[in-house]
Order: C-alpha cells, then structure tokens, then sequence
C-alpha cells in the first residue's frame, strides 16, 4: 500500500508542498556511528556499520566510473554500462533478475553522476535472503553480460528520454548551463549522452569500459546492517574478488574558471522562464568547504530563511523556489543559483539575485546570519543520521572521496568554527559574479 | 514492530515459502519499538506517538481534515493557498518568524496539501519537540496574516501552479484527466486550483477557510520519535489542551454518478513525445463497496506494475517494446469515497497511444479472462513482507502512514492488519475485481497529443558575451 501509495503519489503530483529545499550539499555525519574501514585483498575500499535494530541489510558499491569518464564521441557510455549490468548478469537475464529480486523482496537502484556509477543493494538480513540477494547483487558487478537485443531495447529508450528532453525547459536549461560551466572539460558532458553518440553505442563499448572503470582498486563498498564484521567480510571479500583487473583511474582534468561572462538566452513557450547562474565552485575535501558550506546556507541553502528567499520570494512574491547550492565533486563541481518565475518578470528577478548575490559576496554575512546557521545546522545534525539509508549514503561519500572517518565527528566543531571573514573571504577568493555563466530559457534579454 | 509481525502470522503461515523469513523476522524483530499510543484531548484533538528510539530526533506532523476535497467552485486551491498563508503570521510570532524559530532549533520543517488533508511537519533533535508544539499550537488558534502577506503569497502561489502544470505536459494531462473522470466529485479538480481562481482568489477567502477547519477538533498530531508518549501527552495537554473546539460546517456526502459510457480527451501541449492515462472508478478503503475489493486492486495493481518484473514492464516494456514505460496505480486511501485505477504509459518510437493502449487492454483481458498465477500472488506478497520492514527505517515514513491513515477517516490501527489482509487475497478476488471494475463504460482516456515548439525562432539572437 505505502510503498506504492506514495511512489503513485509523487507521480501524480496531488500533494503540493509548501516550498522546495534544496540540499545537495548537506552531506556529513554524527559521532556515536562507528565506522568500521578496511581494505579486501583486491584492494577494494570497505567502509561498515554494524547496526541491529532492523533486519535488513544495506550496500552501497561505488566506482570511478561516472560520465567523466566518457569518451567525447561516446557520450553516454558510462550511464548505459551501469545500467545494462542491471540487466543480464551471470548468464540470468533481466527477467530472471527481477523476479528473483522481486521474489525475496530485495530491492536494487543506484544512478551514475559525473564522478561515480554507484549500485545500492537492499535486502532482508536473514540468510536465505542475503544470501540469494547477495548472489545475485555479485553477478550485477562480476559477470556482466550487455546483451545486444537488451542494449538496442534500453538505448532506444534513452533516446526518446533525450528528444524529450530536449523540449522541456528545465532540462534545456541544465544542458546549457552545464556545457557553458565547463565546456570541453569531462564534467560538461551530459549524462544521459548525446543523442547521435547514443544512437551510435555498440556492446562492446560497454564491455571496455567496464574492463577499465570497474576494477576493484577502486571499487568503494559502504554497508550497514544487521551482520556481523565477519560476516561484512566476506561480502566484502567475494563483491570484490571477481571484479576486473584494472589499474585505478586517472585523476579527471583540472577544471579552469571562466575568463568572462557567459550569458545563454534560449526562447522558449513556457509561461515561466528557467533561470540558473553559476561559476565552478569546490572539491571534495576542499579546505574552502566549511565556510562556504555555511555561507551558502545563509545565502540560499537554508529553506525558507535563505537570503536569496527572503529577497525574491518572501518580499516580493516572484518565484515558488529560489535557492542556491555547491555540489562538490572530486575536481570542483558547480555553485548553482536556481529560480522560475513568470517570464515577464524574468529579468527583474535576475537582477534581483545579482544584486543578493553581489552584496553577499560584497559584505559577507552578518553576526545573527552566522548564528543562525551555525544553530541550524549543528541543532539539526542527528537527523542527518536518523537511519541506516542516510547512513549509507555517508559511508559510501567518505569512502569515495577519501574524506577523514572522523570527518563525521568533527562536522560540527568544523562549522562552529567559521567566522564571517572566512566566509567573506572565501566567497571573494572562489566566486567571480563578473564572470559567472547565465542561462535564461523562455525570456528574451531586457 | 513486534505487534505488526506477530499481528500478521496466521496469514503468512500459509505462505510456505516465506515463512521460514517470517519466523526469522520474529525473532529478530527490534524492541527499539513499542506499539503506538493514542489520545484524545478534551477539545477533541487526537494525538498519536510511535516510540522510536534508534536516533535521538523526532517528527511533529499536525493533520488536518481539509483539503481540496472540502472546496467549492470559485474558490479551487483555497486550502493550499491557507497552506502557505499559516506561515503568515500570528500576533505572537510574526510573518516570517516562524520558520527561523524552527530552523534556530536545528529543525527541518515544511507542509502539504493533498485531495483530503493539509498536513504541518518539523523534525527536529528531541528536546526541541516542545517548541514545535508551542508554534503549531499557536497558529492553529491565533493566525493572523494581513492583507499585503497575502497579496505577495497568492503570486507565489501562482508561480507554483505554473511550474508544476501549465509548464508541464503530463501534469496539464492528469490535470485534465481528473476533470474528466470526476464529473461531480470534487476529486475532479486540481488541488493547486484553477489559475483563474487564484486570480480572484482574496484574503478573506484563506481567513475564511482557516475559521471553518482549523479547530482542534478537526486536526490529529502524530509525534514518532525517541520520546516517552505520556510525556508527549503531558505537552500535548500544555500546548493545545487550552485551544477551545467549533463546530465544523457540514460535509455533504459528494458523490460521483455511476459513469455510463467511455470517456475521451485530448490534451495539446509543448512536447516531443506523446502520453497515455486511462482509469477505471473503483473504490477505496473506506466506501460503500466491500473492503475486499480495496485490497485485490492493491494486489492488482503490484500484480501489473509493483516491480521491475510485473506484467506491463515484462510484456509491453521489454517484450513487445510498445511502452518505453508503463505504469498502474492505485490509491486506496482515499477520505472522499472514490478512487481511480489508473494506467499510464508512453508509447515507443514509431507505436501510438492508440497501439499502446490497445496492448494494455491485452493485459487487462488476460487477467480477466484467466486469473493472475500463485507466483505472482506470492511475489507481491512478499514484497509487502519486506516493504513492511524497510519502512521501518523512516521515521517521517512511520508518520506519514499513520496521519494519512487517521485523516481519512480510518484507524492507524490498520496497518497492523494489513499485511494480513492482504495476504488473505485469493487469485480468484484479484481476477474478480479486474471483472469488476476495469471495464470500458466506466474508463477515462486522456491522452497528450504532442506539439513542436514553435517560438523557438530567436526574436533576439541568442548571445554569448
């Protein structure tokens, strides 16, 4: 009922909330969760909560293998290679897959970003269903096997997702904003590909990309459930041992800034115009992160007590959502300003947002702002850990980025100690507002 | 926990090849939980707390019995639109004030409005939980928003009606699907409202509103958290003991005329591929029709689309390839009496609606005609089985259940026997109801027919500077 209720439910949009808060970068964790960190024979990264309170068990097995690593005439070759080992593995096919899955009520998903493909498996921890997951779970990531009629079926699906896409003004503003951030660089590539590079993927694309991206030395398995460390063991041990014989991959490019403004206007019918700016913002581990993690709650993180809101939405009435966010990733992931408004008044909120932004960047935030963040975001730390799926997303996040494991227990210390120079000054430092890329969809320039 | 495995024991016993997990689950089953615990304030408020010690934070939701379903024509969205003004202000805590009290706390907050509630919510660390009560306690009572919040709130308001439906296609089709199959029912009209209401939509409109429902005794709190629940009872009697009851206006039974005959639509919009929903009036939990059937369209539904391998992927998805996806749904509680049994799907490269919709009913004769199989019985039930444990990992889940459940007019006491009411549903009650119900004079068909994009000629050449 639940389950299907609610997923009908968002589908169908009959509950309407009361704003959207953006969080992309609300990424940390508590002490009292006791990370267990080891390495298998094959080099693969473990990282492990033993937690019994449900019967379930939780894995989450990441790889340098996101669409930064696709090649530039075969975009789209990393998304399709995580997906198609979902479906045909080990000699059962996607059918079989599903319905064994489906039989013990184990579920799977997982997504592909700029830097990792990730596969999350979630089962009951009893063993006959553990261990009739887990099997499965290893085909999924040891035996591959990218069946061609499977291929030609899912790649003429993401077609039709792109040419969709391609008329829907919130993904033409993504795509526009993403290749005007980074150009040439691997994270300006989409990651549903582009459509003549799709059309054009063969299996054996998927099969060398995944002989060279999913090794175990770079293979990254967060898990949390109801086991045994022994028992996480040698999950760990056999998810790891049948994985390919790659060397780990290479560092991506270094991402450059933007030597001047870049401003997109894209026409479009909608009745709201799309609006998003931003400049390359901050790495995993960066030691910027902390005050511009804070900053920016104060700027546009933070709800509906955001700067950004309280200008555009709350005064003036302008937009539902504005917000602002850094998405760090392992070279220096974007800091997006976001907001739709009626495309009339397109470019008064625009101006609008520079204008915050500007002061902000000008003057920094006040005492009370920083007082008020710092309360928020250390008050509300527990629910950052309040069960064993937001756990697992930590757990897969410091092992990928090979972030402390204390990093979890001093996230608060770390934000108790920014000031509002650090946030100034590493605003001044990392954001150029003169140089910063606009993309408007729907709006014609003033 | 606990209660909700044993509760539904007997049944699964007969599922031989799941028992053994049952037995397992048993014995493992946490006692992080203990059962939930009711109470009704003298002013008739209900007040419900899951104990859930596994992390030291707690939910607050607030319920209310109103939503779009209690609206009347020239004034749709009324109850959203209150929704967004209770954050408005009151003579304590004024505009604004609200949410930066909450979020000095650490706490997360927001708010929904569906068919048949509008429902507040905080999370917050545990000790914070008097301060969530302090504020809903006092907005149910004392909201007090001026003209001019309002007048800046409605274009918000507006703004959200265009991002979610004018803008986008498959929204303006179920928006349209809706008005379609609800002739009568207010379940026929958008939740956000018609734009030309919010248009003309006033202050004392949402005041209006606000004094019809917002009581004490129209609204049910569902606190789940590490917390005791007679201290959360004790706070409960503080905070929202002293609010004085009304008598709420009267609900008139709406009912939607038995459809007699296929209906059809067509909806024109900005898009390159085309989209199908077709759905049947079925009843949901709480109507005149026997619960029986709530819970076999529940299994149907699974049975067509509840996993990677139900029928609709398996058949027209990945066999046939008509579908580049296709999806049913069912939403069984429902507080106005009237469901719908929907399909949807978008048709693949070269293949029409038209095709697509004709393969579906390929699937819906088949059941018809010749039952669903003891495997797929089995699947979907154990997948109940497994969803019953996972959700145990939210807290906000937990909640969601038992307010959504209460607010409907049903007891959170069923969700200690639904898995055994579902896994009493025979093959024989799922093809019955598929008899039953899915039959042509009683479908709504909408589909997006759709059109190129015709502004895209630059009247300002696209620029790079």
């Amino acid at each position: 009922m639940f389950t299907k209720l609610f997923s009908w439910v968002s589908k169908t949009l009959s509950l309407l909330c009361f704003g959207i808060i953006a969080s992309m970068l609300a990424t940390t964790a508590q002490a009292g969760v006791k990370i267990q960190q080891w390495k298998t024979a094959q080099g693969a990264q473990v990282l492990f909560v033993e937690n019994h309170d449900l019967p379930i068990l939780d894995i989450s097995t990441g790889f340098h293998a996101g669409s930064a690593r696709d090649a530039d005439n075969k975009t789209g070759v990393a998304g399709l290679t995580r997906f198609m080992m979902t479906l045909g593995a080990g000699g059962l096919s996607d059918e079989q897959i599903a319905k064994k899955m489906a039989d013990i009520g184990a579920t799977l998903g997982g997504g592909v970003n700029a830097d990792q493909s990730s596969f999350t498996l979630r089962t009951l921890s009893n063993q006959r269903e553990r261990s009739l997951a887990l099997d499965i779970y290893r085909k999924i990531l040891q035996q591959p096997d990218f069946p061609a009629a499977v291929l030609s079926r899912e790649k003429a699906r993401v077609i039709a997702g792109i040419q969709e896409s391609m008329t829907q003004p919130e993904s033409i503003s993504n795509k526009a904003f993403y290749a005007g951030l980074y150009g040439n660089h691997p994270y300006g590539k989409d990651e549903d590909g582009d459509l003549e590079s799709v059309k054009s993927i063969q299996a054996n694309d998927l099969k060398q990309f995944y002989q060279q991206y999913y090794g175990a030395k770079s293979a990254v398995i967060a898990m949390i459930g109801d086991i045994s460390r022994s028992e996480a063991e040698q999950i760990a041990d056999s998810l790891a041992a049948g994985l390919p014989q790659a060397e780990a991959p290479a560092a991506l490019p270094k991402v450059s800034y933007p030597t001047a403004p870049i401003e997109k206007r894209i026409p479009h019918p909608a009745t709201q115009a799309h609006i998003l700016l931003g400049y390359p913002g901050i790495k995993r581990g960066d030691e910027d992160y902390f005050p511009l993690y804070v900053g920016n709650y104060i700027l546009g993180g933070g709800g509906f007590v955001s700067r950004l809101t309280e200008e555009v939405r709350e005064k003036r009435g302008l937009v539902y959502s504005v917000y602002s966010y850094f998405m760090p990733l392992a070279e220096l992931g974007p800091f997006q300003v976001g907001l739709q408004t009626k495309k009339e008044q397109a470019n008064e909120a625009l101006t609008l947002v520079r204008a915050t932004l500007q002061a902000f960047i000008d003057n920094g935030p006040n005492e009370a702002e920083l007082k008020a963040a710092k309360q928020n975001i250390t008050g509300g730390f527990p629910l950052r850990l309040d069960s064993n799926s937001k756990i697992l997303e930590y757990l897969a996040l410091i092992g990928f980025y090979q972030l402390p494991l204390s990093y979890l227990d001093d996230f608060n210390q770390r934000v108790n100690q920014v000031t509002t120079a650090q946030i100034k000054q590493a605003f001044q430092r990392r954001i150029q507002p003169a140089n910063m890329v606009t993309v408007v969809v729907g709006a014609e320039s003033p | 926990m606990a209660w909700l495995l044993c509760a539904a024991f007997l049944e699964i016993n007969r599922l031989k090849k799941i028992l053994f997990v049952w037995c397992v689950l048993h014995l493992l089953a946490s006692s992080a939980w203990a059962d939930s615990k009711e109470y009704v304030l003298s002013n008739g408020l209900k007040l419900i707390v899951q104990e859930d010690h596994r992390a030291p934070v707690v939910v607050s939701q607030v319920w209310y019995r109103a939503g779009s379903l209690d609206e009347v024509n020239g004034k749709t969205g009324v109850a959203h639109v209150l929704e967004h003004m209770m954050f408005k202000g009151t003579n304590k805590v004024p505009a604004g004030q609200f949410s930066r009290l909450v979020a000095a706390a650490g706490g997360r907050e927001n708010a929904f409005t569906s068919q048949d509630y509008t429902t507040y919510f905080q999370q917050l660390e545990k000790s914070q939980l008097p301060l969530s009560f302090r504020l809903e306690a006092d907005r149910m009572a004392n909201l007090n928003f001026s003209d001019e919040e309002f007048a800046k709130e409605i274009k918000v308001v507006m703004e959200e009606r265009r991002w979610r439906t004018e803008d986008k296609p498959q929204s303006k089709v179920r928006e349209q699907f809706h008005i379609t199959a609800y002739q009568a029912h207010p379940y026929g009209r958008p939740i956000v409202g018609w734009m030309n209401d919010l248009e003309n939509m006033t202050a004392a409109d949402a005041r209006e509103w606000y004094k019809n429902w917002y009581a004490p005794n129209n609204a049910t709190v569902v606190v789940v958290g590490d917390v005791q629940a007679d201290e959360v009872y004790k706070l409960a009697q503080q905070y929202f003991g002293p609010l004085k009851p009304h008598v709420l206006p009267a609900r008139k039974p709406q009912q939607e005329p038995t459809q007699i005959g296929e209906r059809r639509i067509t909806v024109k919009a900005q898009a390159k591929l085309p989209y199908m929903m077709m759905g049947f009036h079925v009843p949901p939990i709480l109507s005149d029709s026997p619960q029986e059937d709530a819970y076999a369209l529940e299994i149907l539904a699974a049975v067509l689309s509840g996993n990677a391998s139900a029928r609709l992927n398996q058949h027209l998805v990945r066999e046939k390839q008509i579908a580049i996806d296709a999806d049913a749904g069912f939403d069984m509680l429902q507080r106005g009496k009237q469901s719908l049994f929907v399909l949807d799907g978008t048709p693949s490269e070269g293949k029409t609606v038209a095709e697509l919709e004709q393969a579906i009913w390929q699937e819906l004769e088949s059941i018809q005609q010749s039952g669903i199989t003891e495997e797929e019985l089995l699947r979907v039930k154990a997948q109940v089985i497994a969803a019953d444990v996972y959700q145990r990992d939210s807290m906000f889940y937990q909640a969601m259940q038992i307010g959504t459940l209460e607010t409907i007019g049903y007891s959170h006491k069923m969700l200690k026997d639904y898995p055994a009411r579902l896994g009493a549903v025979t093959a024989q009650q799922v093809q019955a109801v598929a008899q039953k119900y899915l039959r042509k004079d009683n479908m709504t068909v909408a589909v997006l027919d759709p059109q190129p994009i015709t502004d895209t000629k630059p009247k300002g050449k696209p620029h790079v500077h």
